[in-house]
């Protein structure tokens, strides 16, 4: 194994958050907030960075072991020194809870620990959010885009962090394909603050609102969250861009190409938009009656589907007081989750789509046994490694999903409470059930809940293996 | 430059490689998927897959704003298709591997009529390649241009070579031949020079010339102390073939083994003038029974790798005088030298190489009309070759009229396929190739060369 490569790249990986910090700290310094916490942190990536990156390896060869192994230290790593800032200006006395904090940021999943987050001084507040921007279309494409990797091996690095059972790349180089991607991701972005502006909202709580919904995050500088600002243009501008971030990105690429025809024929956004549809119309006539009309419950339910359907975690309405029935949809939509290759969470519309597929061809294989049939995914056939795949990593999603649900039941809470817990977590949506739900947080959970949570949120965001790779004791054996 | 690669085998893979690390924009199409991810996930590159030549898959590649497609799978009528339908599509330039000899005979009609820019027959460039390292052994590299009408030849000058202290401008006199030395490294210095210059020992020198003059050159300076006049082949394949016709074409005697009858007998109508013996060449008997040990080159081109790096290593311990070794995979060339084996021959490599070079010379005329390019000396020297497509004031002024910038030297002019060795009296006409050597110029255009 490359060990010196891995280090290499972290310790670049570590600079580029070193200069990313320089955003916020220049918000705190406009706000008039005590920054120090930023340039301890600022120097602390730096000089660690700066070590580990010092000289570069004459062996520049991973292979996709070291691929897993770099994307998923890359995201402790980063997470570990964005805890930081909160930490040491003891806007988050215990670190555990920061780093909970930061994982839930960069993860895009937007769980929080904090009961008043108004609390918070602003250059806090933007950092929160920003890490949402960051880690939702992910730092190694981030740094893929900026930093010259001369070697052709980076593709391990691509397919490790982009989610989705298949990664292509958008045009041959990966480092073109990465501007793209993060100019599409930036275009979009700017776009959503133009239209949050128009509908009232200051600059910066526009634009944080606007990096939370870009990444899918869900942390919100509201108490409330968009429930604060209680406007149908906002919840309707919000429901419009989540739906768009959980899209994927190669579509808007097709599109900006002008191949119109092959971006609205994929069999996923069909699905996609489909389900959306059908949930929200499902939940609209469930909730009718506690509220004024159908239009303002079709504004509700609306919004929450595409705020858990695209893991972004944004509330408008306390979900916790509609029906069972809306409630289970909306939990069956956090395991759904968004399109591949987008920003959101979830197993990724692809995914269910070919396990609804294969399902419908193991049925069809059990009553004519000697059928022959394929998978197919937009009018190709899937091809057998794709489906292996996809059943190894619902299989285990599944396992991991159930240990997490044991280890945190210690904690004795109610048992939605403790399934939505963990069901959030791995799906990065952020808010859970109940006492974790849409008006709760996660303060009140043990250290070691915290503890499973975070370890679920990275799973989720990285696709459960490089994670998995890197709780492995076989991985650091030599042979 | 975007450039689309059809067939991701032995010649596709390398040059995908080689192009990814010069830093083209490569998409590869093959219709394996394994094969694909072989080189995706080691290379900087994107492919598709599904056959190269339908419509929806080189659309999918992005042929309509590709630079280049070469087509390089294994069949020669595929590689036709996708480039015509290339070209059609809006490809800039398209190259085909074909190997049947049938249709390289219509060649120059697909040039015209299929708007192929560039055909290569991977067997046929070994071939030449092997008939250049027997016509001069003594040579270090060597790179032709007009088709192989010019070669470009570096030679370092030994002791007591009969070259030392002459200026350069009694070479053409001394020795009666009409051969250019276009550049001279001394040390770590290069020089274009001048007629003045004199050689000293220990120099390296680019000599641009006919084949045949440079040949004559060498017996005057007695270099080419044993021409090759007898070699023995092993393997009757297609390169042997057209290696066999070259050498005749040379004077070279030639003695084929090959253990198929059906296909010695093939070989005795293609080559009549070859002597042809049906037996295995990996046989120590048979070998020494034809006189390995005394023929002036042996060329090991059996389909097996290993075989031909064993008969290779006996041949040289024989003491045949130039060992060839066609070897399919370049893995382990370091063992292979050490084992004495120096001339290692890989068609993949070779027809990659040649692609290699026309995709230079392509990004090279972006804007310009450079037909080939070669960097010789340690890439500090570039040699370009121009073909001059359109009238412009410095044609027809005699070359001692024309103004040239220093560092700069006119090594070849060809008019109607025939070589001239430029004076100060020859003149530059429409439709010359002109072959410019330089140090220090990037040049676009043949006028750049006026000062």
């Amino acid at each position: 194994m490359n060990i010196r490569m891995i280090c290499h790249t972290l310790g670049n990986i570590l600079r580029v958050e070193a200069a990313l910090m320089m955003l916020p700290t220049l918000v705190g310094i406009i706000y008039g907030d005590d920054v120090t916490a930023f340039y301890a942190t600022i120097g602390i990536l730096l000089v660690v960075g700066s070590a580990m990156s010092f000289r570069a390896p004459k062996n520049k060869n991973i292979y996709a072991k070291e691929g897993l192994l770099t994307v998923a230290l890359c995201w402790v790593l980063m997470s570990a020194f964005g805890a930081l800032p909160f930490f040491l200006s003891g806007a988050i006395p215990s670190y555990m809870d920061a780093f909970f904090e930061t994982v839930s940021g960069f993860t895009t999943t937007g769980s929080t620990i904090l009961v008043d987050i108004e609390a918070l001084p602003m250059g806090m507040l933007f950092w929160r959010s920003f890490t949402h921007w960051i880690g939702g279309m992910g730092v190694l494409v981030f740094v893929l885009a900026i930093i010259p990797m001369a070697e052709g091996r980076n593709m391990h690095l691509m397919r490790a962090e982009v989610p989705g059972p298949t990664v292509g790349k958008l045009v041959p180089k990966m480092k073109s394909t990465a501007k793209i991607l993060y100019g599409l991701y930036l275009g979009l972005t700017i776009i959503e603050v133009g239209f949050l502006m128009a509908g009232g909202m200051p600059f910066i709580e526009a634009l944080l609102a606007a990096f939370s919904t870009a990444g899918t995050g869900g942390f919100c500088i509201k108490n409330a969250s968009i429930a604060y600002y209680n406007s149908a243009y906002i919840d309707a501008v919000i429901t419009v861009f989540m739906i768009l971030f959980g899209i994927n990105f190669n579509l808007y690429y097709l599109i900006l190409i002008k191949r119109f025809k092959q971006a609205f024929k994929s069999e996923e956004l069909r699905w996609y938009l489909g389900i959306i549809l059908t949930a929200t119309v499902l939940i609209t006539l469930n909730i009718m009656h506690q509220y004024s009309g159908f239009m303002e419950a079709g504004r509700y339910a609306s919004f929450q589907v595409g705020s858990i359907i695209t893991t972004t975690g944004f509330i408008t309405a306390d979900y916790g007081q509609w029906p069972m029935f809306s409630q289970c949809i909306l939990l069956l939509l956090m395991v759904f989750g968004a399109c591949a290759g987008s920003t959101g969470g979830g197993i990724k519309t692809a995914r269910l789509i070919i396990l609804v597929k294969s399902m419908a061809r193991g049925i069809k294989q059990m009553t004519h046994p000697r059928t022959v049939s394929v998978v197919t995914l937009d009018g190709k056939t899937v091809d057998d490694e794709t489906m292996r795949g996809v059943n190894y990593f619902f299989t285990t999603y599944i396992a991991l999903f159930a240990l997490g649900v044991l280890l945190v039941s210690l904690d004795g809470m109610a048992f939605g409470d403790t399934f939505g817990s963990v069901l959030t977590c791995i799906n990065n949506v952020g808010p859970g059930m109940g006492s974790v739900g849409a008006v709760g947080n996660f303060a009140h959970l043990s250290v070691l809940s915290k503890g499973v949570l975070t370890f679920m949120m990275l799973v989720g965001r990285l696709e459960i293996f490089p994670m998995l790779m890197l709780v492995l004791p076989s991985m650091w054996r030599k042979q | 430059m975007k450039i689309i690669v059809v067939g991701d085998g032995k010649v596709g893979s390398t040059l995908v490689s080689q192009l990814a690390q010069e830093g083209h924009d490569v998409t590869v199409i093959d219709n394996n998927p394994n094969v694909l991810r072989r080189s995706t996930d080691t290379l900087d590159v994107m492919g598709v897959e599904g056959n190269g030549a339908s419509y929806e898959v080189q659309m999918e590649a992005g042929v309509n704003d590709a630079d280049l497609l070469i087509a390089a799978t294994n069949a020669d009528e595929l590689n036709i298709l996708a480039c015509m339908l290339a070209k059609k599509l809006g490809a800039k330039h398209t190259i085909a591997r074909v190997r049947n000899p049938e249709y390289t005979k219509q060649l120059q009609l697909m040039r015209e009529e299929l708007g192929l820019s560039m055909s290569i027959n991977p067997e046929y460039s070994a071939a030449v390649e092997i008939g250049r390292i027997i016509r001069f052994p003594s040579a270090i590299t060597m790179d032709s241009f007009a088709k192989g009408r010019v070669e470009l030849v570096e030679i370092k000058i030994g002791k007591g070579s009969p070259l030392i202290g002459k200026p350069l401008y009694t070479l053409g006199r001394t020795y009666n031949v009409k051969v250019l030395i276009c550049a001279v490294q001394r040390g770590s210095e290069v020089i274009i020079p001048s007629g003045h210059f004199v050689l000293e020992e220990g120099d390296k020198i680019n000599i641009t010339a006919d084949p045949k003059e440079i040949e004559q050159f060498f017996a005057a300076l007695g270099i080419l102390k044993q021409r090759i006049r007898t070699a023995i082949i092993a393997g009757g394949g297609r390169i042997t073939y057209y290696l066999a016709t070259i050498l005749l074409q040379m004077g070279v005697k030639v003695k084929i083994i090959e253990r198929d009858a059906a296909r010695c007998e093939q070989l005795c109508e293609l080559v009549p003038k070859a002597t042809i013996i049906c037996g295995d060449a990996t046989d120590e008997e048979l070998l020494l029974e034809e006189g390995i040990d005394g023929t002036d080159a042996f060329a090991a081109l059996i389909d097996n790798d290993e075989e031909n790096i064993i008969i290779s290593m006996y041949a040289t311990s024989m003491g045949a005088n130039k060992v060839i070794t066609k070897v399919n995979r370049l893995s382990f060339t370091g063992i292979m030298e050490r084992a004495g084996i120096d001339s290692v021959i890989s068609p993949k490599f070779i027809t990659a190489d040649l692609i290699v070079r026309y995709v230079r010379a392509m990004q090279n005329s972006l804007g310009n009309n450079a037909e080939t390019l070669h960097k010789i000396v340690d890439n500090k020297v570039e040699a370009v070759e121009f073909i001059v497509r359109e009238q412009a004031p410095y044609l027809g002024k005699s070359l001692k009229e024309l103004k040239l910038k220093p560092d700069l030297l006119l090594a070849s002019i060809i008019r109607k396929g025939r070589p001239i060795v430029p004076r100060g009296d020859d003149t530059i006409e429409l439709g010359d190739s002109v072959v410019v050597v330089t140090s220090t110029y990037a040049l676009k255009d043949l006028s750049d060369i006026l000062a």
